[in-house]
């Protein structure tokens, strides 16, 4: 239990996918303009987060690692890893077309607030960032699952944070070379050594 | 349709993918610790961006529309896949300090974004023209940003020492947020106050709570 709970803030706070690994930049400062949208994505983040990373902890160690296809006769020799970037993206951009269609038919109200981020989720680099990680670091399923609910909350909570401080930041006379992409970016910066402070945190 | 010249040098400085466009952020920070790092990430995006591009530009005809993120996803996940093996073969340190940064290349935004908004609508030489553009464009903040990281990080350049470090013996105290992760974004936003002090027509409009691009304008919110 307590690895779980030291991985899961590790994951949220200390190695915060947005703001540690620069993942899902791209979305990151494009829909971080106002809270609520801003909100809207970190929540279909973790969802989607929390969905495909122990979903792809299942494939690769049923079929892609090496040995992983011994329980089929004379597999014990085939190693399918090189086609891992293949069957995580695919994984990812299937799940989140059946989500969207599963959101879409049982929870309309649902589809309305979170239904037209699940489609740029698909490209959003911090869920194949997590799945990655999840190979790289050779976790168990329990662990890919906390860890997918972790950096998406982290994500969630980078994103939410940076959209509170561009609302406030409007009311601000930013030099006009520095105004939209080039102040948030230090904003980023400098919220970024904020979420350092984190690092050292052993629970 | 536009000349080829401009096809190829309008993303260098004019329109470049990482400073205007807001495409392949993700990538353009991680990787620039170290020079030697960031010309191979260059070099890797070159070639999965211009393959990709050219393969999705052939058989645009041919896509359906409603599956055509799928398709370019595998087009372009089978071009990193080559990339990725060939790293790992010829220059296992590089492709080890990368690590998941070859992979992430899939879902940077610069490929999706020249696959969805050129290649689709264009034939494969302009759309050559315009990967081999872009990727320069995104080579060079790379390689920019990397220069400043690593030579005021680390006081070298491409493993070379240039300012002797007082860990050395030398007179140089590196500066230890360099080659963190904060220094990178401040210094992505200088970059981008720099180019837009010199160009001041890229400049935003003043921004106001309220003044959204609608959420199903896809180019901008990948």
């Amino acid at each position: 239990m307590e690895h779980y709970l030291s991985l899961a803030t590790k994951a949220i706070f200390v190695e915060n996918m947005a703001l540690a690994f620069f993942l899902g930049m791209c979305s990151f400062l494009a829909v971080s303009r106002k809270v609520g949208t801003s909100l809207g994505l970190g929540l279909a983040v973790i969802f989607v987060l929390g969905l495909t990373t122990p979903l792809n902890q299942i494939l690769t160690k049923t079929f892609l690692e090496e040995g992983a296809l011994s329980w089929l006769p004379g597999g014990e020799s085939v190693n399918l890893s090189f086609l891992s970037y293949l069957v995580l993206i695919g994984t990812i951009a299937a799940a989140v077309q059946i989500v969207e269609m599963a959101i879409d038919r049982f929870a309309p109200a649902l589809y309305g607030s979170l239904g037209v981020f699940l489609p740029l989720i698909a490209v959003n680099c911090a869920i194949l960032g997590g799945s990655l990680f999840m190979v790289q670091r050779d976790y168990t399923l329990g662990e890919a699952t906390v860890f997918g609910l972790g950096s998406g909350i982290g994500w969630a909570l980078a994103i939410v944070a940076l959209a509170s401080i561009r609302e406030r930041m409007s009311y601000s006379d930013v030099p006009p070379a520095l105004r939209g992409l080039g102040i948030t970016f230090i904003t980023v910066g400098l919220m970024a050594i904020g979420f350092m402070s984190f690092s050292g945190i052993q629970l | 349709m536009s000349k080829p010249r401009e096809i190829l040098l309008d993303p260098l400085i004019d329109n470049n993918p990482i400073g205007l466009q807001v495409l392949g952020i993700c990538s353009a920070l991680a990787v620039t610790t170290k020079m030697e790092t960031a010309v191979v990430m260059s070099l890797a995006v070159l070639f999965v961006l211009t393959t990709s591009t050219v393969v999705v530009s052939v058989l645009r005809a041919l896509i359906p529309a409603s599956v055509r993120i799928i398709t370019q996803l595998t087009i372009i996940a089978s071009m990193v896949m080559v990339a990725d093996q060939f790293l790992r073969a010829y220059l296992y340190e590089i492709s080890l300090q990368l690590s998941v940064f070859v992979g992430l290349i899939i879902t940077n935004c610069i490929i999706m974004g020249r696959a969805e908004a050129f290649a689709m609508q264009n034939k494969p030489w302009p759309t050559f023209l315009d990967a081999l553009g872009n990727s320069a464009g995104y080579a060079l903040v790379l390689i920019v940003v990397a220069a400043f990281r690593e030579l005021f990080g680390s006081g070298s350049l491409f493993g070379i020492t240039i300012l002797p470090t007082t860990s050395m013996g030398g007179w140089y105290e590196p500066n230890g947020l360099m080659v963190l992760a904060p220094g990178a974004f401040i210094l992505i936003g200088c970059f981008i106050w720099a180019v837009r002090t010199i160009r001041p027509e890229q400049n935003e409009e003043e921004f106001h709570v309220g003044a959204l691009p609608e959420p199903g304008y896809e180019g901008d919110l990948r």
